[in-house]
């Protein structure tokens, strides 16, 4: 956690204190019905990070929680407990499928002071956390799992207690290390997509691309499309678009993005005769098609657990900024003449959709004027479709998200969307926060917005900008007033 | 040869006459398309039989020799007979005016008239060896009036009725060619032009023959077709037809050549702006389009036969008279014949068995011959009679059987919405000239004509899409992208979306349960925002939860916040009552739609129940 400490330096308490983030603690998951006898409890733990635990703090630990669901299930028997707050650590339940739970222990945040003495003196921010910000991590955390590797149940299925550690053990193992706990806000409550805006001609003009594509290359079942890492089409459930979004945007992508700056494995393949030039290329398989020895292989996801169970291979392939997601059955293994063929049709046209896409979006921006810095900044996310749109936040690294404003303030945002979730009626809740700081919650018809306004001396009244806000920036949705 | 694959026929019901025969001369008129029977030079009668009216024209004249030509004016108002090489014959068949015949003699001297055609209803013109002359014909005085008269020698004339040029051929080689345009009084020269004669062998002298030329309108323009038996470049074989453009205005231009590939002896027809060549020697015929792509090579376009020859639709001659009371079986008519004379633009003679043909072209075979769906829609949407052979083919592309790839479908829907947007525009303009008031000082304005070539939304709504979308065969995901496809086509001409395609795409995704899509095209736009789309989304909240939104926010869109909370308070009810909403005052005027997308919300209702 050194590097996360050392981004506290800048701030003015540097000279006194020391903050230290929200940490990873630890992180199991168990199912009750395995070990149901004393002296087995062992067996009830199907994963456990950090491994290097000792066996029978893990037992205690687990049955700590599993003591504390128990307990409180006698009080709300539909609603158990979702978390655990300690002085030094908040603990996260969830049960995503029956009789399997997971549980994430998070450490709060401690300042660290120097006593006159000059002795350190540990402080913890009890209160600093958000609930659903990190519940909302851990079913991410399985979704995320689900999506490739199927249900717990399924691997049960397959083969029994052995397979589902196995998986878990691979796929956490590496997981757990992607998890940012300190850089945790609402977006991860809202686990919205960012969708690309565009006109409507030009759409119509990759859902015809998406249909041609999906006619020549039958055996593909679902297709997904993106630009700039933004959503334009899902033929999966939004669900599942939902997690795969996520793993798109914050783990595929970033990942390939600093050989594309650097200017590594140019695209291009003039060398390659009789074929149309073009920038596309596979983001999943083979890397290189001249190689008769490339390997084909996709990273194998699942979707539609609830229903048809489906399991499928995922190939992104990628034209400037605009990707392509091509599901196909996982019966069927893709070869590598596929591979070719799918790079040959693919190719030169999703690279004229890219360029078409990029010429358009320019028109439209010009078309909307000099953009003058406005004096707000905004989060707006709609349930109904998911869709997600910050002007808090800078572009997504794959280890950090970035935000622009203060972290008390992001937590003013946690804290009026909890209150939002009470209750079911459409509300508008007003903060002054500090400095010259005002936030506006406003809830309407499944739709949040919040606004971040920073102007000297305002007053309430000027805080109804948020009215005009609404109708400049949202003048095609319909808000409840 | 399946008779499924005959693309030409002699019209049902010829012109029938009597057949020539030493005491029966038969004449043409081109200008009036009439037939004339002349026995005896008139005495024993001259029946004229058009294609038009049924009724036969009949009289008798006296038999003052052999008749040469013989020809109404326009309207078969004045009769004209040439029995003398110096001198033509006329007759008045005017009721109230004299029918005593008068006489006029051309004004050339030593001239030897080679014919005359009539321009108007009493104007008519004199081709000599000599030049030509025009004449007003005063049917009251029983005397003409020549208007005009030019002096050249002439080898051989030709006349075309519906533009009134006269072609005369020049010059020792016959191949220069003088075009007269005659018009109201008036006699105008256009530019002369030479037809490049090919290389004959040197002992023979090359020269023009009339046979090789003929003239017609195609696509509105007339041309001068030549028939040029070797092609001038020696390493090409077959014989070519030559189109020369022949504008009111400048000078005659070579535009396209239709390459025969094949020599022999051959025949001019031009139908439904086709330029049909009939080829003696293998009994077939095939049939161009100048406005179908051909290979320019900068300065003439070069045109292959559309289709693979094919021999006119076999003819039975139909029995008359006594003949059919026994039960005799039809003669089958020989067709192609050596007795056949052929006149432009589409017209067939048989003189020896007294028949005239109108040679029309059949589309629907022409769809199975022409593999190239974008050809094949390039070639119909020129056609008169194209609508229902093109949603027949739309159809078809979609059909389990004959299915089109999407681009192939895209292709055909951009065609046909390209000749749509034309419509749409030139009606726009009309409507917007009319408006400023330009008619009265405008007389050029006219109201753009619809051809059989526009395909508008409900066409194809009612035609191929609504038959399309019911089958249950069909993998929606087909079924969605060829509704898709269609709408970014229509998107793509600029062309508003009918509410009626929207709501078949609604249809067919609630049908599969496809609502997320749904929620992408609306979010998109795609689906444009109207008052019936809305009230749809709103009934279907009960199925997908996010449609309640998506109606809101489209009735926000629609400006009618009045509205919205009318329909938020009632829309609870909207789906038990039937009237609640039709009979609630704000939305009165849209009783019908909503009453309709009500229908639409219980049919779907109860299949999903």
């Amino acid at each position: 956690m050194a590097a996360a400490a050392a981004g506290a330096g800048s701030g003015p308490w540097a000279a006194q204190e020391k903050q230290f983030p929200p940490a990873l603690l630890s992180f199991f998951i168990y199912n009750p019905r395995f070990g149901p006898r004393e002296g087995q409890e062992e067996n009830k733990i199907l994963f456990y990070h950090p491994n290097e635990v000792e066996k029978n703090e893990k037992i205690r630990n687990v049955g700590l929680c599993e003591a504390i669901v128990q307990f409180t299930r006698t009080f709300s028997p539909s609603k158990p407990a979702k978390s655990l707050h300690t002085q030094k650590n908040r603990q996260f339940f969830n049960e995503p499928e029956e009789n399997f739970w997971m549980v994430m222990v998070v450490r709060n945040p401690i300042i660290e002071k120097q006593s006159k003495d000059g002795k350190p003196v540990i402080e913890y921010q009890e209160e600093e956390l958000l609930d659903k910000v990190y519940s909302s991590v851990l079913r991410q955390c399985y979704s995320m799992y689900k999506l490739f590797n199927g249900t717990f149940l399924k691997a049960m299925e397959d083969g029994g207690v052995k397979l589902l550690k196995e998986r878990l053990e691979k796929f956490f193992h590496r997981y757990l290390q992607t998890l940012h706990l300190q850089s945790c806000d609402l977006l991860d409550i809202f686990g919205g997509i960012s969708f690309f805006p565009l006109d409507k001609m030009t759409y119509l003009k990759i859902q015809s691309f998406i249909n041609r594509m999906e006619e020549s290359l039958n055996i593909v079942k679902y297709t997904a499309f993106l630009y700039n890492d933004q959503l334009i089409w899902s033929g999966l459930e939004q669900d599942d678009m939902r997690i795969l979004y996520k793993y798109l945007t914050t783990s595929l992508f970033p990942r390939h993005i600093e050989p594309e700056l650097a200017g590594r494995d140019s695209p291009i393949r003039a060398e390659m005769p009789g074929n149309l030039q073009h920038y596309g290329r596979f983001l999943t398989g083979p890397l290189n098609l001249n190689d008769p020895d490339a390997k084909c292989r996709f990273p194998k996801i699942f979707v539609n657990t609830d229903d048809t169970y489906e399991e499928l291979h995922l190939i992104v392939y990628k034209a400037m900024s605009a990707a392509v997601c091509f599901m196909i059955d996982a019966s069927v293994h893709p070869t590598l003449d596929f591979c070719r063929r799918l790079d040959s049709i693919v190719g030169p046209q999703l690279t004229v959709l890219a360029s078409d896409i990029c010429e358009q979006f320019n028109i439209n921006k010009r078309m909307s004027g000099s953009e003058k810095e406005p004096q707000f900044k905004f989060i707006y996310f709609n349930h109904m479709n998911l869709a997600e749109k910050s002007t808090v936040h800078m572009r997504k690294t794959p280890s950090v998200s970035l935000t622009s404003v203060h972290p008390d303030l992001m937590k003013i945002l946690g804290d009026i969307n909890s209150d939002f979730t009470r209750v079911d009626e459409d509300e508008e809740i007003i903060v002054k926060a500090m400095s010259d700081y005002w936030v506006v919650g406003k809830k309407s018809d499944r739709r949040e917005l919040y606004v971040i306004l920073n102007q000297k001396n305002a007053n309430l009244i000027e805080v109804n900008e948020v009215k005009k806000l609404c109708a400049t920036q949202f003048n095609n949705i319909f808000f409840l007033d | 040869m399946g008779e499924e694959d005959y693309y030409l026929e002699l019209c049902e019901r010829p012109v029938q006459f009597e057949k020539a025969n030493p005491v029966n001369c038969v004449f043409f008129d081109e200008a009036n398309k009439q037939v004339f029977a002349v026995r005896s030079g008139g005495a024993t009668g001259v029946v004229v039989k058009g294609p038009d009216d049924r009724n036969p024209i009949s009289f008798r004249m006296d038999d003052k020799g052999e008749v040469k030509c013989i020809k109404f004016s326009l309207e078969n108002k004045i009769l004209a007979v040439q029995r003398t090489s110096k001198t033509v014959d006329f007759c008045n068949f005017i009721p109230d005016n004299s029918q005593l015949e008068y006489t006029q003699e051309c004004k050339t001297k030593n001239a030897n008239i080679l014919g005359f055609c009539w321009t108007s209803s009493t104007e008519i013109v004199f081709i000599t060896d000599q030049g030509i002359e025009f004449y007003q014909v005063l049917p009251e005085k029983r005397s003409l009036k020549l208007l005009k008269s030019h002096n050249l020698n002439v080898n051989w004339y030709m006349y075309c009725p519906e533009s009134a040029v006269i072609l005369l051929s020049t010059t020792v080689l016959e191949n220069v060619l003088q075009p007269f345009h005659f018009r109201a009084g008036t006699m105008s020269k256009l530019p002369k032009f030479e037809i490049e004669l090919p290389a004959a062998p040197k002992s023979t002298k090359p020269s023009l023959s009339e046979r090789d030329i003929a003239m017609a309108t195609i696509y509105g323009q007339l041309y001068v077709l030549f028939l040029r038996h070797h092609s001038r470049t020696s390493n090409s074989t077959g014989a070519e037809v030559v189109l020369y453009h022949l504008p009111r205005e400048g000078a005659c231009k070579k535009m396209h050549i239709l390459k025969l590939n094949r020599t022999g002896k051959f025949a001019l027809n031009v139908v439904d702006n086709l330029v049909v060549v009939h080829h003696q020697d293998t009994e077939t015929s095939v049939i161009f389009d100048i406005k179908l792509r051909g290979e320019f090579d900068g300065s003439v376009t070069f045109h292959h036969p559309v289709l693979p020859a094919r021999s006119i639709q076999p003819y039975q001659i139909p029995i008359t008279g006594p003949a059919a009371v026994t039960s005799q079986s039809p003669v089958p008519c020989k067709l192609y014949s050596s007795s056949w004379i052929v006149f432009q633009p589409d017209i067939i003679i048989s003189a020896s068995q007294g028949y005239l043909w109108n040679l029309q072209v059949k589309l629907e075979p022409i769809v199975n011959l022409l593999p190239d769906k974008g050809r094949l829609m390039d070639f119909l949407l020129q056609r008169k009679e194209c609508k229902m052979v093109i949603l027949s083919v739309c159809s078809q592309m979609l059909s389990e059987s004959d299915r089109a790839s999407l681009p192939v479908i895209a292709t055909v829907f951009d065609k046909l919405n390209h000749e749509y947007k034309k419509y749409l525009d030139a009606e726009q303009s009309y409507a917007m000239a009319v408006e400023a008031g330009q008619s009265r000082s405008s007389p050029l304005l006219k109201r753009p004509v619809r051809t059989q070539a526009v395909l508008d939304q409900s066409d194809v709504y009612t035609h191929v899409l609504s038959a399309f979308v019911e089958k249950k065969e069909m993998p929606h995901k087909f079924v969605i992208a060829v509704l898709m496809e269609y709408i970014r086509s229509l998107n793509q001409f600029q062309i508003a979306v009918q509410h009626y395609l929207h709501e078949l795409v609604i249809k067919t995704l609630v049908q599969h349960n496809l609502f997320y899509m749904l929620h992408q095209f609306l979010q998109y736009h795609v689906l444009s925002d109207s008052k019936p789309l809305a009230c749809l989304l709103l009934s279907l909240e009960s199925f997908y939860p996010p449609a309640h939104q998506l109606s809101l926010d489209m009735l926000k869109m629609l400006q009618s916040r009045l509205k919205t909370t009318c329909f938020s308070i009632q829309y609870s009810a909207f789906l038990n009552s039937e009237t609640s909403v039709c009979e609630g005052a704000p939305i009165s005027h849209q009783g019908n739609t909503v009453k309709n997308m009500l229908l639409f919300s219980n049919r779907f209702l109860e299949t999903k129940l």
